[in-house]
């Protein structure tokens, strides 16, 4: 039995097709990453399946109950960390904790070292009986990941769990998310970030228009693009044929040149194994006249012109705020 | 059965119980309630709205239209007055229904309580009972200014009782439009603005603070029959020793079908999984 099976998912709004039948399965203890611009349908997903929103068509289980049939078991079953922090500001962390534990009717004893044992667990102890408000940003996402764990669930969704974080949030944010599924805990999470699916997620699902358009790993999705990119910048636009023809035998897709000049070239590349060093010896024995190379992982961007042919950015369409909303 | 389902189900009182059933209900109805409750002290501006508004109202009203204002059968105008002051700052009081609701929807504490195990009707029955605790204790502290300027109760200790009653059940069922609204608007900003503004016409376009018989004659209709004058007649009739009727009567009835309309709406808009 998956922790999550979902088969045909599909929510409309109008015109606007949120989902439009979209397939998952989780398998017990892994990180499934769903991935996708702004509007591609990744919050809709999640809500339908922590049973905030009822599907138009499809079926999902969690933990091999029905989220349609019997919401209010599913409910005892996940844990839910939307994408704005969701702590009552005005009471403490500890107070926080408790709560939940009263809202599933945890004895005083049970409530109280829960809420011990996930501050302690979450580095707030210090933080702990501090109002809420006073918490950076970093520590409300600590606390609201804390209070979706109290009543230990089997599937923890996350939605977009380090949007609107610093950068050193971020990374605290992953080691907790890393501890989580080291010890077991089955996890959906949203992310709009190759790089974040990549530390996080043991499978990837990619999300366009409501629909799957991969799934895999993210070393099979970034094999199915092509590996690395290189990006060539030369000093004169004349030679730009010269350098593209010098690139050709060592790029695994199209060659795109841009720039305000036209003296840059961006090729998909095989990673590592030297293929860089070659590049730019052919490029000087061409003439090419390099002023400037650049080599990158790839981008959600570049999986995205990979398998749609157009750009992730450009997906900001009006359904993204019927889909939050 | 794997290790973690299992840690799953000790740790989870509820873990395999179907829908929450009447005794759950109020459970959790209570720990909602107890959430607002304990963070009244710590939120200035509640604070300021629940004690020294209504402090403010009470002395304004008292001292600046007192002395104006004469209405046949009261000797005193403030024997007149003070009912209708408390019954308007208890229904205003309600507002807070509607903007703390707007408050959780966008913080996103709404969507947590909605993917907890427990009833959908406990989350608005509980923020509804807190602002009945709350206003009970407005209305203590109106009182007491109310006595020390000199207002009392004429009537029985029951009259007194069953007056206060009416005015907090009224406010309550009030606080059901504001958690309507509350549910409907989308921004705290539009939940202060929306659960405000059509609350002075209410209240005004009665007979709280005069006799509805020094109005312009097309008005006085409106007034006559706007379930506030009810309210304000009723306790006013309650809290000096006269007759309540039929005041009375129709200030049950439109609590009630008040509650019952707009409880049924908000639970079901709260419920809603669109």
């Amino acid at each position: 039995m998956h922790a999550v099976e979902a088969r045909g998912l599909a929510k409309h709004y109008g015109d606007v097709k949120a989902l439009n039948g979209l397939d998952v399965s989780v398998e017990r203890g892994t990180v499934l990453g769903l991935l996708g611009p702004n509007g591609a349908g990744k919050t809709t997903a999640v809500r339908i399946l922590t049973t905030l929103l009822a599907p138009d068509a499809g079926t999902a289980t969690i933990d091999g109950v029905d989220v349609i049939a019997q919401p209010e078991i599913v409910r005892t079953r996940i844990g839910l960390t939307g994408q704005s922090a969701a702590v009552e500001e005005r009471m403490t962390g500890r107070e926080n904790l408790e709560m939940i534990g009263s809202f599933f009717h945890f004895d005083r004893t049970q409530r109280k070292s829960r809420a011990a044992e996930l501050l302690e667990r979450f580095d707030l102890v210090d933080a702990g009986d501090r109002i809420a408000n006073t918490y950076s940003g970093g520590m409300r996402r600590r606390l609201d990941i804390a209070m979706s764990l109290v009543a230990r669930p089997a599937v923890l969704f996350l939605d977009e769990p380090t949007t609107g974080l610093d950068p050193r949030s971020r990374i605290g944010m992953w080691s907790v998310i890393e501890e989580l599924s080291d010890d077991g805990t089955t996890v959906v999470l949203t992310t709009q970030y190759l790089e974040e699916a990549d530390q996080l997620a043991d499978n990837v699902v990619v999300i366009d228009s409501g629909v799957k358009i991969a799934e895999g790993s993210v070393d099979e999705l970034k094999d199915q693009i092509g590996g690395d990119r290189i990006r060539v910048t030369i000093a004169r636009a004349e030679n730009i044929e010269v350098a593209r023809t010098a690139l050709a035998s060592l790029a695994t897709g199209a060659i795109e040149v841009e720039g305000p000049t036209a003296t840059t070239l961006t090729a998909p590349i095989r990673a590592g194994g030297g293929v860089v060093p070659q590049a730019i010896r052919a490029l000087d024995d061409a003439g090419a006249d390099v002023v400037d190379v650049e080599v990158r992982r790839p981008t959600l961007d570049d999986v995205f012109l990979a398998l749609t042919g157009h750009r992730a950015e450009t997906e900001e369409s009006a359904s993204d705020a019927e889909v939050t909303a | 059965m794997s290790e973690q389902a299992m840690r799953t189900n000790a740790a989870n009182a509820r873990a395999t119980r179907g829908k929450p059933g009447f005794v759950d209900g109020w459970r959790d109805a209570s720990t909602e309630a107890r959430r607002h409750l304990r963070i009244v002290p710590r939120n200035p501006e509640l604070l300021a709205f629940s004690l020294f508004q209504p402090i403010m109202f009470v002395l304004l009203f008292v001292y600046v239209f007192g002395g104006a204002i004469e209405v046949p059968g009261f000797s005193d105008y403030n024997q007149f007055l003070i009912p209708g002051i408390f019954a308007q700052t208890l229904v205003f009081g309600s507002s807070f229904t509607a903007v703390g609701l707007a408050e959780d929807l966008s913080k996103g504490l709404v969507d947590r309580l909605r993917s907890l195990p427990i009833a959908r009707s406990a989350v608005l029955i509980g923020r509804t009972f807190s602002d009945l605790a709350r206003n009970l204790l407005t209305f203590v502290v109106m009182l007491v200014v109310a006595f020390l300027i000199g207002f009392r109760f004429e009537g029985s200790l029951l009259g007194a009782l069953g007056g206060t009653a009416l005015m907090m059940a009224f406010s309550y069922s009030f606080s059901w439009i504001q958690a309507y609204i509350g549910l409907s608007v989308g921004s705290v900003e539009a939940a202060n603005a929306a659960s405000f503004t059509w609350m002075f016409p209410v209240t005004f376009l009665s007979s709280a603070f005069v006799d509805p018989a020094s109005m312009p004659s097309w008005l006085q209709p409106i007034a006559n029959h706007n379930p506030f004058t009810r309210l304000a007649n009723a306790s006013r009739a309650l809290y000096n020793g006269m007759d309540p009727a039929p005041h009375l009567a129709w200030a049950i009835f439109w609590t009630v079908l008040i509650t019952i309309v707009f409880a049924t709406l908000s639970i079901r808009r709260f419920s809603r999984s669109t």
